[in-house]
């Protein structure tokens, strides 16, 4: 952890976004993770993605468990909501709030131990309810804060730093939201964030779950020649399978105009999103369709037997509808309506029952 | 780009911009930690050790240190750095017996210095350790040269300046007052084994108008300064104008106002931004209520029965001509009453004194042709420096002169080859173990730069001995001393320790880190995470990482030193280094000859004791 303050100083050149703010300005205060924890990086691209999105600190949430990775909250939108809730159950508080206040925007953060183990459960019902949630897993294959013990995402034949290797399967949190029905599934790596910066930003304008799981390295207990989780076996067999750009409407420059000698036009697409905004997949795999579930599934598995790390945007529904169009509530947030339409009392409620007599 | 060769003294030297722009290379960081740990007798060594007057420059140096300085590039005022050296002289306690030890049994050879100005001292004080008998000739009767004669007691106390020249008489040196050298010839008779002419640029320079001559009120500037300084001048009349925006132009003035001066007024042919007197000394004037009158360009001087009316001017406009010179466009004419004129438009050297015949070349404006490396002119054995040598200059280049001068001298004086300097060299010591001792208050706040405390204006216009500047206290030289970055600690990296989890990138303040693919320089710029646009600045370059074979770039312009690449980088392949320029000094071995104040003491924190030179210190291979 750091003894020293960061300073104030800044670039004098430095950006600023659509309301006048710099990245500087969307901080939080000094880490307090190991030095060269990965979760730093991921929070370094998440500053970078909503300073890019102008989003307004005050219009966001931030919400986590418990965890290394549940403590990065901290670390960035010191003017933001935040919620650091029970081990796990990150997914019912964001659901909570977003069921509230739909008109936030909600960056979940959670580890391998805390979305994989005890909260699986509550994971699997967020996907399965499409919340409109970025929910990003820092996941480094071990439990960082009780000193290294092998998480459930470690691979099989991984090992600890002491030698001792992991012998039970994995749970791979990209193929769990496959199969679950999740409408945005992503994994990317802490030491990429040309690729993650994009890709958090599409998640984050995803209309409805977007699982991004993010390889991010534990130097303490995971960055040993034995890891299949550190910056040296990550990168030498890390697959990009897609490359995105994100584009919101204003920023939007038709494929046409882009395609040059490097980016063949078979080799790209567009695909667009609900407010507009576009996810433009560049250099794909070869026949690799991102809005093709069982083909990403099947890539994706194929990929993993080969012991690649396969990165990029590997699925999205274009058409996805999140839980309030699906419940079919009413544009206006829930917080925002009188207590007295939100609350019609006694009688209303009679009414109602009666319709069911 | 190539990978950034650091073991080259040079380039850590360059980061620390306020010591690349002293003449004399003065470890300005070192020494202002020093006076923040209270060690000022110290901070005074490492001054005295390069820069031989700290007392004196404290108050009168040129500071090219300042605006080199770091903190201009995030914040509008430097570190008050030039004050902060004045700390150090004041509130340094009895320091003589740290000076060298003078040889009793002399190496025989003997050297004269001509003019006993900062040049010819610097000399002195370089040779006199070695064994060498060092006579100096003065004409006055006093040494100093124009630290006494041209610079007012009011910015420069007699004490302070007698005191500092002192430690150098006191070495033993021959000092003979009143003894003009009136020929080349006759000293080069008198078996000396090396001359160093140190005379300075004594000629004032006249401005050829009607009627300059009709009256005795018009005086050349430096040679009035000397009149007042010697007593000769007590008095002015009560309207002066000043022809000049010199800092001799600034002397001038604010000596008018103290000896009987009322209505003063300093006129200059062109405006404010190309004035060459430093903007301080234009600010302590305007204090005291000198008028400063822009665009007039003088034309004649009105003399009517021999009394002295006042001047003509043209009032002009300046426009960049088709070769972007500026070119003056009169506007009008018009006149200004006044009883006496000063001219301060600049000085020139004078060598009357060298006849044609003793080898010594000229060049068509009767300057000496100097090498400017040996500063030996084109007779064997006889050297020239400070204003003597290429005109006028500072006090600072005065001794950066003499040390240069005095290790040819001694190379002479040994049979050694002139051309073949002594190198720089560097000690490069890791600081992160101190990191939280040295730091300054790193919660940075654009903290304001002290202000210096000046005296009363009615009580300093009383008197020319009332010095203005109080110094600062020690309360203020501690906040202003937070200021400083400490640029002399070094980021230093290592690359092949790096597992580039960019920690360091996502931490630095001011985005000057980046990883990427290595490119021409002039791409490479335009691919940082920051602009770095300021091509005055390095940019370090790391061979390939292990990992992807990209590099690190670090942009040296904005980097505030804060040492938080360092302290979350996790196999320090980023480290905070402590570097020490080692200087060369004439005939001496030690790293630090005159200071004796190396790392260890140096250190941030005071406990450092290993010492790496750059050949120990050295990369093994492959790294």
């Amino acid at each position: 952890m750091s003894h020293i303050t960061k300073p104030r100083v800044v670039h004098p050149a430095l950006e600023k976004n659509a309301l006048g703010l710099t990245r500087r300005d969307y901080e939080g205060r000094m880490s307090t993770l190991c030095a060269g924890c990965g979760h730093d990086s991921v929070t370094a691209a998440l500053i970078e993605a909503v300073w890019r999105l102008d989003v307004e600190p005050h219009r966001a949430a931030k919400l986590s468990g418990i965890g290394c990775s549940s403590k990065t909250p901290a670390y960035f939108m010191s003017d933001s909501h935040g919620f650091n809730s029970v081990h796990g159950r990150m997914p019912s508080v964001a659901a909570g709030a977003n069921a509230a206040n739909r008109d936030l925007t909600y960056i979940g953060i959670s580890g391998d131990g805390d979305s994989l183990s005890i909260g699986l459960g509550q994971l699997c019902h967020a996907i399965r309810r499409n919340l409109d949630l970025l929910y990003l897993i820092e996941n480094n294959g071990v439990y960082g804060l009780t000193k290294g013990q092998f998480s459930a995402s470690a691979d099989i034949g991984s090992t600890t730093k002491r030698g001792v290797p992991n012998e039970q399967p994995p749970i791979d949190p990209v193929l769990l939201a496959l199969t679950l029905g999740a409408t945005f599934v992503a994994r990317s790596f802490s030491g990429d964030k040309e690729q993650l910066v994009p890709i958090i930003e599409a998640a984050i304008r995803h209309d409805g779950f977007a699982l991004v799981d993010v390889i991010s390295p534990c130097v303490t207990f995971n960055d040993h020649v034995g890891s299949t989780k550190s910056y040296a076996h990550t990168r030498e067999h890390y697959r990009e399978v897609t490359e995105t750009a994100f584009m919101t409407p204003t920023d939007f420059v038709p494929l046409a105009e882009e395609i040059t000698a490097d980016i063949g036009a078979g080799q790209a697409r567009d695909v667009k999103m609900h407010d507009g905004s576009v996810v433009r997949f560049r250099r794909v795999a070869e026949d690799y369709d991102p809005t093709d579930r069982d083909g990403a599934d099947a890539y994706v598995r194929e990929r993993i037997r080969e012991g690649e790390v396969v990165t990029g945007l590997l699925f999205i529904d274009p058409d996805s509808r999140d839980h309030h169009a699906v419940m079919n509530t009413v544009e206006e947030p829930l917080w925002d309506l009188p207590f007295e339409d939100l609350c019609p009392g006694s009688d209303a409620m009679e009414a109602l029952m009666s319709n069911y007599r | 780009m190539e990978p950034t060769n650091v073991w080259d003294p040079d380039y850590y030297h360059r980061v620390v911009d306020c010591q690349w722009a002293c003449p004399a290379h003065t470890n300005v960081p070192g020494y202002i930690r020093l006076i923040a740990q209270g060690r000022y007798d110290d901070a005074y060594m490492v001054n005295w050790e390069s820069n031989v007057f700290p007392g004196i420059l404290g108050r009168t140096c040129d500071r090219p240190c300042e605006p080199a300085c770091r903190r201009t590039r995030v914040e509008e005022k430097p570190v008050a750095i030039c004050r902060l050296k004045r700390v150090a002289a004041d509130l340094r306690g009895d320091v003589t017996d740290r000076f060298p030890d003078i040889p009793e049994k002399k190496n025989g050879k003997r050297i004269a210095c001509v003019g006993a100005g900062p040049a010819s001292l610097t000399v002195a004080r370089d040779l006199m350790p070695l064994g060498y008998e060092v006579t100096i000739f003065e004409k006055h009767d006093r040494a100093g040269g124009l630290m006494w004669s041209n610079i007012p007691q009011f910015r420069l106390p007699p004490e302070v300046l007698n005191e500092e020249i002192g430690y150098i008489i006191d070495m033993g040196v021959d000092l003979r007052l009143e003894t003009p050298v009136e020929s080349m010839g006759w000293l080069l008779e008198q078996g000396f084994d090396a001359i160093f002419v140190g005379s300075g640029a004594p000629r004032g320079k006249n401005l050829e108008l009607p009627g300059r001559y009709d009256t005795d009120k018009i005086h050349i500037g430096i040679d009035w300064l000397e009149s007042v300084a010697f007593g000769h001048i007590g008095e002015i009349e009560e309207n002066v104008l000043v022809i000049g925006v010199g800092n001799t132009a600034m002397d001038c003035c604010r000596t008018s106002k103290r000896i009987g001066g009322t209505n003063v007024k300093v006129m200059a042919r062109k405006s404010k931004p190309y004035f060459k007197a430093s903007p301080w000394e234009l600010e302590d004037a305007e204090e005291e209520l000198v008028d400063i009158v822009e665009d007039h360009s003088p034309t004649e001087f009105v003399v009517e029965d021999g009394v002295l009316k006042g001047m003509k001017f043209d009032i002009v406009e300046w426009n960049p001509d088709e070769n972007g010179r500026l070119r003056a466009t009169k506007l009008d004419e018009t006149f200004f009453p006044a009883d006496a004129v000063i001219l301060a438009i600049g000085q020139e050297t004078a060598f009357t004194w060298i006849e044609d015949d003793v080898g010594i070349e000229f060049n068509e404006w009767r300057e000496a042709v100097v090498d400017r490396t040996t500063f030996m002119s084109s007779r064997d054995g006889v050297f020239f420096g400070g204003d003597s040598a290429w005109g006028p200059e500072n006090i600072i280049w005065a001794a950066e002169h003499g040390h240069q001068a005095a290790i040819s001298i001694h190379a002479y004086c040994n049979d050694g080859d002139l051309k073949k300097r002594p190198p720089e060299d560097m000690n490069l010591v890791s600081a992160k173990m101190g990191l939280h001792e040295w730091t300054y208050s790193n919660d940075y706040e654009y903290a304001h730069r002290s202000k210096m405390r000046h005296v009363r204006l009615e009580k300093r216009l009383q008197s020319i001995e009332t010095e203005v500047e109080e110094g600062f206290d020690i309360e203020q030289a501690l906040t202003e001393v937070e200021r400083c970055l400490n640029c002399d600690i070094q980021t230093h990296f290592t690359g092949s320790l790096c597992i580039e989890c960019d920690a360091c990138l996502d931490i630095c303040p001011l985005n000057c880190l980046t990883i990427t693919a290595n490119g021409e320089e002039a791409e490479l710029r335009t691919r940082l995470l920051a602009p770095a646009t300021n091509a005055d600045q390095a940019l370090y370059v790391s061979e390939g990482l292990p990992q992807t074979d990209r590099v690190m770039v670090k942009d040296e312009d904005l980097c505030i030193h804060c040492g938080l690449c360092a302290e979350r980088c996790p196999t320090a392949a980023w480290d905070m280094r402590t570097f020490d320029l080692l200087k060369p000094y004439a005939g001496q071995d030690h790293p630090h000859p005159y200071s004796r104040i190396g790392l260890a003491e140096m250190a941030p924190g005071g406990q450092m004791t290993v010492e790496a030179t750059a050949d120990t210190a050295a990369p093994p291979a492959g790294v």
